[in-house]
């Protein structure tokens, strides 16, 4: 299908340069042409593969944090820095009134163009965005307001200056801390889950990913590169990665898929945001009046049970410890 | 109580990283240093103290006290959720590392005592698939947290690894945030985690419970990061100044408590589990090391030169 809608768009290519070169007038044939394309665009994103998710995930295109944000809440304050070295453009983190209610939002914040992205580091964040997304979510917690993080980035940022200044203790603070929050946490993967840069903002008590999102131990690039010595061979390495919502749904991680329109976000943008935005909503009310013992209990449990272990002759998704902490 | 640790036959096949032989190339100085004098040195080159990696076995043998560890949750083995297939099954790669090492997966964990100070315990294995963070890893880590919470004795994990493990995908990405929960429990109840950080120590493993220490130490040289150095340099397009991302960088950034040599890590540990609350066993604590006991085929001499 790929092969197809390829050699469709050159051929449009063709007679568009065949209609200025020879000043002939192929309008309808375009047309024609165009509508096939369009089809056979709409049927890959109805059943694309992990390959092609991916880069329907990654599409330049698709809603940026800004849209999220301004579907979701009636009012924003962006708030800025780590209280520590600086401010990181690649991450958003604020609060807005969310039916009422004020609310943490933190998220990754991919450029809408090249300018933009480079600006904001491709969404990919340093040390003081995590810092400054955590303490955002601290103060979230102080107020009594829930938390709601937007995932979409390809990773930490693999730089010198992250590294000095601590990208693996950033995230692993993150982590440790969102364990405690004692405030209901919805996380939302909306284009690429990449790695630990998407989980040290992603550990949470309700889990969403859109349709095309992918969420993801490594990107296939690198996974190809690494196991079958050959980063062309990513589009093997991503169906064997099982990082599409449906793969992640049926390992029990993600707890609802959110569908986007036909064709992808990045074609209706305003009905994908407000898809995200009323299941966002939904699961907030839903955190809503949860005492905070049972909602760190109910946390706990959910992410105890995560993994595949035989154990003798069973096969155990974790353990839940008793009171005392032994181990079942 | 295992006495495993001091069978000559696993003392060997831990040694199998250093080339047969009464003669040692230093991979860093390129000196020839004598096979014993290393061990003795435990793996460490006496001309310019670079540290070599070591097994799990034997990083607990050199610092657990003589005939005090017992292993935990040891018949874990991994399953094959994804069903992953690259250029070989995750089964057949599994199978590979049990012959290669003689361990059944990427962590030891257990209960010991250093000096006589209570501990629960976890090693990871670098030569079993990198070290790499899997499901077995994980629950066995979690486990040892639940452990240190129930007897209140401090969690301390030697870290080393590449990272989360491919072949489980995101399930491996998400060991990430199960044992932060389990590390928070611990945390919460005053129960001290000390991690140790050993070459080498990065991405998802770096990220996560290897930074949740409440106490820090690393080994010195020891690389430690999130992203490889190669990767690095390949999105800034520069070379990278010597020792970025070494325990003695990591040190100068404000990242670590301490960096130990070798041959003072017992002594260390000892003191910052007894400063952890640490419960100390009274008759245990002159207890000498477990130790690596003899290599079976060297002479006590060199050969005269």
């Amino acid at each position: 299908m790929d092969r197809d809608l390829a050699e469709v768009e050159r051929e449009i290519a063709d007679l568009r340069r065949i209609t200025t070169t020879q000043q002939m007038n192929l309008g309808e044939q375009i047309a024609a042409l165009e509508a096939r394309a369009e089809r056979l665009r709409e049927e890959i994103a109805r059943h694309p593969t992990a390959w092609q998710r991916v880069q329907l995930a990654r599409h330049a295109e698709r809603p940026r944090i800004g849209d999220y944000i301004a579907a979701l809440t009636s009012e924003f304050l962006e708030l800025h820095g780590d209280r520590a070295f600086g401010d990181d453009p690649a991450m958003v983190a604020g609060l807005g009134m969310i039916d009422g209610r004020p609310a943490a939002i933190v998220g990754h914040a991919k450029g809408r163009d090249t300018r933009e992205n480079i600006a904001r580091r491709f969404g990919m964040p340093n040390p003081e965005g995590y810092r400054k997304a955590l303490r955002v979510m601290t103060l979230a917690e102080r107020l009594h307001a829930p938390i709601v993080t937007l995932i979409d980035t390809a990773g930490a940022f693999p730089g010198k200056e992250a590294e000095e200044r601590g990208q693996s203790e950033a995230i692993a603070r993150s982590l440790l801390e969102m364990a405690r929050l004692r405030t209901p946490i919805v996380a939302v993967i909306t284009g690429e889950g990449g790695s630990g840069g998407a989980l040290g903002i992603g550990l949470c008590d309700v889990l969403l990913m859109v349709e095309h999102a992918v969420y993801s131990v490594i990107s296939p690039e690198g996974c190809a590169a690494i196991l079958w010595r050959d980063g062309s061979r990513a589009p093997e390495a991503a169906e064997a990665l099982r990082l599409t919502a449906h793969d992640l749904a049926t390992f029990g991680i993600v707890d609802e898929i959110i569908p986007e329109p036909p064709g992808g976000a990045h074609r209706h943008r305003d009905d994908a945001v407000a898809a995200v935005a009323e299941s966002v909503r939904r699961h907030l009310a839903a955190c809503a009046g949860r005492p905070k013992e049972s909602l760190i209990a109910a946390r706990y449990e959910k992410y105890r049970r995560i993994g595949r272990v035989r154990e003798g002759s069973a096969v155990v998704a974790g353990t839940t410890p008793t009171a005392g902490g032994q181990a079942v | 109580m295992l006495d495993w640790l001091a069978r000559p036959k696993r003392a060997a096949a831990a040694r199998r990283d250093i080339p047969a032989g009464l003669w040692v190339k230093c991979p860093r100085c390129a000196n020839l240093v004598y096979r014993k004098e290393l061990e003795r040195g435990l793996r460490v080159c006496p001309r310019c103290g670079f540290h070599r990696r070591l097994s799990a076995a034997d990083r607990l043998a050199l610092v657990l006290d003589r005939g005090s560890f017992v292993e935990t949750d040891a018949d874990l083995e991994p399953e094959d959720p994804l069903g992953f297939v690259d250029e070989r099954t995750y089964p057949e790669r599994v199978a590979e590392y049990r012959r290669r090492t003689g361990q059944s997966e990427a962590i030891i964990t257990g209960t010991g005592t250093v000096e006589g100070a209570r501990a629960v315990v976890g090693a990871m294995e670098f030569g079993f698939m990198g070290g790499s963070l899997g499901s077995v890893v994980g629950e066995k880590i979690s486990r040892s947290a639940d452990r240190a919470l129930e007897h209140r004795w401090p969690l301390v994990l030697f870290v080393a690894s590449g990272g989360a493990r491919m072949q489980e995908g995101t399930l491996s990405l998400l060991q990430m945030a199960k044992t932060s929960v389990a590390v928070a429990r611990l945390a919460d109840a005053g129960v001290a985690l000390i991690t140790v950080l050993c070459d080498p120590t990065t991405g998802g493993v770096a990220a996560s419970f290897a930074f949740q220490g409440d106490i820090i130490i690393a080994e010195p040289g020891a690389l430690i990061g999130f992203a490889g150095p190669r990767v690095i340099e390949q999105t800034i397009r520069q070379k990278l100044p010597d020792g970025f991302q070494t325990a003695e960088f990591l040190l100068q950034h404000g990242f670590l408590d301490a960096v130990v040599p070798r041959a003072e890590l017992r002594a260390a540990l000892a003191r910052i589990l007894r400063l952890t609350n640490a419960p100390v066993d009274p008759q245990m604590a002159g207890a000498a090391a477990q130790g690596w006991g003899e290599p079976a085929d060297a002479a006590d001499e060199p050969p005269p030169a």
